[in-house]
């Protein structure tokens, strides 16, 4: 039977593949700086182009085993989470910079865990250099060269790799071209806000009646999420870890006028972004930075393991649904933001000329009458 | 008689106020119960005694083309309602769905005859009443809006929004902070009855985790200058008016109601419904009442 022992099987004995030797030029004079992460939708300060050499830029992880809610119904799932969050935290450096993160896997624990960046060469992407079971951690550097956003995950070995990834365990790190964002022509883009929206699908198994069952620990959920995730069908699908998280009191904030670059990710599983009563200004949908944006996308592709990113001026006040437009995922399943945007309405985009009233009842006002025919 | 129907809303706003009572106050929880106890309180009806109270009318309501708020209306009625002091239970409606009268649940429920039920449509609830009605041989049906309101009492929330804007989104806006900021229960799980006390009249769980359907149509209404009614509303019986901690409007085949589209705030937890009792001579015999709301000269 799968316990918490049989787990902790997966973790591999790594320590042969750190003392490969290295080719890694003398770092010793790079400037370093550290970087406090913060909790998704939000991104940590930085810089949009930088005039500073390439540096070193530490981050530090605490892989946290948590239960956490995902729906308004009290639905609870044995996450497992990149410093506590899920999704994990964005992590933003420039083109050449080096990530040195120091990865922690807590004894309070049960698990195995690793770190898959996509942005990263070699080595599963870091993964084969990471695992580390409860009680130990790691540091691991590796050199940005790919300008872009990507998705990081943990991948800890086997059967364990999906399921960690739909326990929560994925984020996202944007590498910024060090003169910045560009637009097709080459000219500079600037953003006023940024917000990381990383998506996740559970499977959460159901009892006879059809309700979400409840497991006291991770270990034990496993053998029926399996079945569950096979049928590749999820039971949620969320943004920022939770039905409606970036709804209501959380919904995204935004000014009329203001730039917003949103990012996008998803770790598993197709997404299609699209904002209701907006659009991608610029988009880079596949997310990597060295190729121009595509303008004016009514929706964009996020293929399952990658990140895009679209950067959009808001125009009008009021309150857009950013939706994967699956609209049974949105609606249903829980994928939908709010952006909730101030400012003043502009008459000239949009305007009610005449509020719904019964049929022809603009005829008297001389309006022009409706088409007759079939109406209702 | 209420010589004008729609006064101006800052004078009935007045009376609004006067109505709130904290919740707190007002709702005495149940010790906990015997299920012998419960089955008798599932068939309790309240007489809720003959009053004047304040009313916003439902549905959506424009002045000169512009959406407004919704008029507060005092309305007296002179008859009592005789309302279920409990919301009907899953027990009671699985009767009905053995007897082949009611649709059966979508999630079948354990038929506990002290958790209110949930999952139902406005269909069921009718079907429910029908069955109710030819097996006692009264007059089972519904509330009207109109009714429940007076019925649930203190515990009604004025949810009104009001900007001087005359910029749409504005309103949109506070609308939407407004249901924001409503306190939300992580658990929507259905609860014992009387797990949300009793209001003033003795009504069990107004406003609490379970919405009540009601018969009263959506109505869209334009006004005057002086909020009186121009023209003949539009009335779409295919969205009912749903009650509880706030109002809202569903789609009568709905069974869930919950899951959160576009612009949508703090959808019902759970869908239910308790029945008044039809005493026949007092039907219709609201003073004032919406569904008769025509220009006054
Ligand atoms: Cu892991």
């Amino acid at each position: 039977m799968f316990n918490r022992r049989s787990m902790l099987m997966c973790a591999a004995v790594s320590a042969l593949l750190v003392a490969a030797p290295a080719l890694a030029q003398d770092l010793s004079k790079l400037a370093r700086v550290k970087v406090d992460l913060v909790a998704p939708p939000f991104i940590h300060p930085h810089e949009q182009a930088t005039k500073a050499a390439p540096r070193i830029v530490e981050f530090k992880m605490n892989i946290e085993e948590k239960e956490i809610t995902i729906d308004g119904d009290g639905t609870k799932i044995h996450a497992m989470t990149f410093n506590g969050s899920v999704p994990g935290p964005m992590m933003v450096v420039h083109e050449n910079d080096y990530v040195e993160l120091t990865l922690v896997n807590p004894d309070t624990n049960s698990m195995a865990h690793n770190i898959d960046f996509h942005a990263a060469t070699g080595a599963l992407g870091g993964g084969e250099l990471t695992l580390i079971n409860p009680g130990e951690q790691v540091v691991l550097r590796f050199k940005a060269t790919r300008p872009g956003v990507f998705v990081y995950h943990c991948a800890p070995g086997g059967p364990m790799i999906p399921w960690h990834v739909v326990s929560g365990m994925s984020g996202a790190i944007m590498v910024l071209p060090r003169d910045g964002l560009k637009d097709e022509t080459g000219k500079p883009l600037h953003y006023d806000k940024a917000y990381y929206v990383g998506e996740n699908d559970f499977y959460v198994p159901k009892d006879e009646n059809g309700k979400f069952k409840h497991y006291d620990s991770g270990g034990e959920s496993y053998p029926e999420t399996v079945e569950v995730m096979r049928k590749l069908i999820p039971t949620h699908v969320v943004f920022n870890g939770a039905v409606g998280a970036l709804t209501g009191k959380n919904a995204l904030q935004a000014s009329v006028g203001e730039r917003v670059l949103v990012v996008h990710s998803q770790a598993n599983r197709d997404s299609r972004p699209h904002l209701i009563g907006g659009h991608g200004d610029y988009v880079w949908e596949t997310g990597k930075f060295a190729n121009p944006p595509q303008k004016d996308l009514e929706t964009w592709f996020i293929r399952g393991g990658s990140a895009g990113a679209a950067l959009y001026t808001f125009r009008e006040p009021g309150i857009y649904a950013y939706v994967t437009h699956n609209l049974i995922e949105a609606v249903e399943l829980g994928g939908t933001a709010h952006f909730k945007v101030d400012g003043k309405w502009n008459d000239d985009l949009m305007k009610q000329i005449r509020p719904p009233e019964p049929i022809g009842a603009g005829d008297k006002l001389g309006s022009i009458a409706p088409h007759t025919g079939h109406a209702r | 008689m209420i010589a004008a129907l729609l006064h101006s809303k800052t004078a009935f706003l007045k009376i609004g106020f006067a109505f709130a009572v904290p919740l707190a106050v007002a709702g005495t929880p149940l010790p906990s119960q015997r299920a012998s106890e419960v089955r008798e309180i599932a068939n309790e009806t309240v007489r809720v005694p003959p009053t004047v109270f304040s009313y916003r009318a439902a549905g959506e309501f424009n002045r000169e083309r512009v959406a407004v708020s919704a008029p507060l209306l005092q309305l007296r009625r002179d008859a009592p309602v005789v309302i279920m002091k409990s919301q009907v239970t899953e027990a009671a409606f699985e009767e009905c769905v053995r007897d082949g009268a009611c649709r059966a649940l979508a999630r079948p429920s354990l038929g506990r005859p002290d958790v209110p039920v949930s999952g139902v449509s406005w269909e069921d609830a009718t079907a429910y009443a029908r069955w109710l009605s030819s097996r006692t041989g009264e007059i089972w049906r519904l509330p009207t809006d109109e009714e429940w309101v007076f019925a649930a009492g203190s515990r009604v929330k004025d949810e009104a929004v009001e900007t001087d804007s005359d910029d749409f989104s504005q309103r949109w806006l506070a609308k939407y902070d407004r249901e924001s900021a409503r306190d939300r229960t992580a658990d929507r799980r259905t609860r014992r009855i009387g797990s949300f006390g009793a209001n003033e009249h003795g009504l069990l769980d107004i406003a609490g985790n379970v919405w009540e359907w009601t018969d009263s149509c959506f109505v869209r209404q334009s006004l005057d200058a002086a909020d009186r009614a121009v023209g003949e509303p539009t009335t779409n019986c295919g969205v009912r008016v749903v009650e509880g901690a706030h109002r809202t409007y569903a789609t009568s085949f709905l069974r869930d109601a919950r899951a959160g589209g576009c612009s949508v705030g703090a959808p019902p937890d759970n869908l239910g419904f308790r029945l008044v009792r039809d005493e026949g001579s007092w039907l219709g015999r609201f003073i004032v009442s919406l569904k008769r709301l025509k220009p006054i000269g």
